[in-house]
């Protein structure tokens, strides 16, 4: 334990020095911070721009497409605000900065981590929040202690998930550094598929994003065992009671695969 | 000038063209990385497209094939266009921010040309290598209304054309504003959001409803992605719709070109630049 806390304590000081840096440009920060807010806004104002054209998109009303929009918003939103810079390794790979956090006396991730942390990306998760807040006042859920529990236990399992995808796609950047961009589709795309219904996709793509990327157990099953609503692929209902696990496994193989790609790490050529 | 001196001066920025259109050919990786990530994003957008075009079939005047069709032409422009990222002005402002920029004005060429030739540069390279994979996958995999006539295709090139003068005049205006805050990261990234947005990339400008569409389709982003799409997409046929496409398209390149010159020299006369 003493290992995790000395972690926690590693990140909190250097986040705490970029927090500090950031503060000194007060007026790029803020508007970084409106930006952050602003550019998951305007998602949510394209499905309201979508649902003031028709009453339901794949067979969901607005408020529900807006529970699954907040429930993944909040997920990511945790997990960009704790994790947002490690799509950045490539570029420490490719210039051999990643050199330094190797002779530090503290966990390379949590330094890949907590380097140029973003307070501005609270921005994205209080966004997130107030969308899922609007959507469960105006939803009249049929609430029972099984569906209360599951709400904290899939915005925290989401954001794991999301994490793992992260790690994995950091470790990939070790082999191919300039290859950043192809994680954005498993991450920006991934909270972008998760916040609509999964009736409106193809079937195929429902079964790649539940068994072979496992963002379904994001928000898709558990949420849609709060809405009471079936998934489309007919699984069995107690799979929404799965993140937990699911993110458990997830973040178990992005950290093998973080720490093969730590080890192939050889510092640049010249 | 001389015309020795301005077929120099030609020769310079043409130069200048091939250096952008080099520099973003050597990524192949990147390259590779953003063309699949395109693609994806394009299944997601079109699936939700779908989805609505079921629900409210000729909105915005596309049936649903002009409507995924708008989705994928989106998508092939989204990196030529700079619609996910602010591209040059990121060098920009950071030359701004640690004072490099003042060895840029003293050099004998246009500071404002020069950063547009290797934009063009860059957007042509990215214009075929980035356009054309995500273009082709999404007519496999879903009906789309492309044309069979090659006029088109010119017509909606030329139109491509203007778009990436206009998205580079939005651009450079923003970067300006660097002189003045010091670190202009903000202001590009809130201009990449709002301009995201008015892009039409998520949802059409013409589907947009109320005055948010009437106030969205007079904006300058309007000439980058709408109306190259409608041109392809022959929802403005003949002549006129044609010439009023490109006047609203150039009309926005000389404001904004034209602003950014004002603010440039506002600039460099009154700021002090880093470093002295």
């Amino acid at each position: 334990m003493a290992d995790v806390s000395g972690s926690v304590r590693v990140y909190g000081l250097i986040a705490g020095m970029w927090i500090r840096s950031t503060l000194v440009y007060r007026t790029s920060f803020a508007l970084a911070l409106l930006v952050n807010f602003l550019v998951t806004a305007l998602d949510f104002v394209v499905i309201w721009m979508m649902f003031s054209q028709a009453t339901s998109l794949g067979g969901y009303s607005f408020a529900q497409t807006a529970f699954l929009y907040g429930t993944a918003s909040v997920s990511f939103g945790i997990t960009t605000f704790v994790l947002g810079s490690v799509d950045d390794l490539g570029m420490r790979v490719r210039d051999g900065t990643l050199d330094a956090f190797l002779v530090r006396p503290a966990p390379v991730l949590v330094q890949v981590a907590a380097d140029r942390f973003g307070l501005r990306r609270i921005g994205r998760l209080l966004q997130g929040v107030l969308v899922l807040g609007w959507s469960l006042a105006r939803l009249d859920v049929d609430w029972t202690p099984a569906k209360l529990l599951l709400m904290p236990v899939m915005l925290l399992s989401g954001a794991a998930i999301f994490g793992a995808v992260y790690v994995a796609g950091a470790a990939f950047q070790f082999w191919a550094q300039d290859a950043a961009e192809a994680q954005s589709a498993f991450t920006f795309g991934g909270v972008t598929l998760l916040q609509y219904p999964p009736t409106v996709f193809a079937r195929d793509f429902v079964i790649g994003v539940t068994f072979v990327v496992p963002l379904a157990f994001v928000n898709w099953l558990p949420a849609l065992y709060v809405l009471g609503r079936p998934y489309p692929l007919g699984l069995p209902w107690w799979l929404a009671f799965a993140p937990p696990l699911v993110a458990a496994g997830s973040c178990a193989l992005a950290g093998l695969a973080w720490r093969a790609g730590v080890r192939s790490y050889r510092s640049t050529g010249s | 000038m001389g015309t020795s001196g301005a077929s120099g001066t030609l020769r310079l920025y043409a130069a200048v063209v091939a250096g952008g259109f080099r520099r973003y050919a050597t990524y192949r990786s990147a390259t590779a990385a953003g063309v699949f990530t395109n693609t994806v994003f394009g299944f997601i957008v079109a699936y939700t497209y779908m989805a609505l075009w079921d629900e409210r079939p000729g909105l915005g005047g596309y049936d649903e094939a002009q409507a995924l069709t708008y989705v994928w032409i989106g998508q092939a422009l989204a990196q030529a266009l700079s619609m996910f990222n602010a591209g040059f002005a990121v060098d920009m402002v950071a030359r701004i921010r640690n004072g490099d920029i003042a060895v840029d004005l003293y050099r004998p060429v246009d500071l404002q040309l020069w950063w547009l030739a290797s934009d063009l540069g860059r957007a042509g390279f990215q214009l075929f290598s980035r356009g054309v994979v995500p273009l082709t996958v999404g007519a496999l995999c879903f009906p789309l209304a492309l044309p069979g006539d090659p006029v088109v295709w010119l017509e909606f090139l030329v139109a491509v054309a203007l778009a990436v003068v206009v998205s580079f005049a939005i651009r450079y205006v923003l970067a300006l504003a660097a002189f003045w805050l010091i670190d202009g990261t903000g202001v590009l990234q809130f201009g990449g959001v709002v301009g995201m947005f008015f892009t039409g990339l998520l949802l059409p400008l013409n589907a947009m409803p109320g005055a948010l569409g009437d106030l969205a389709r007079v904006l300058p982003w309007a000439a980058l992605l709408q109306m190259p799409a409608d041109i392809l997409l022959g929802a403005r046929s003949g002549a006129d719709g044609l010439l009023r496409a490109y006047a609203f398209q150039a009309g926005w390149a000389v404001v904004l070109l034209a602003a950014g010159r004002l603010l440039q020299s506002s600039a460099t006369r009154k700021v002090v630049l880093q470093g002295g």
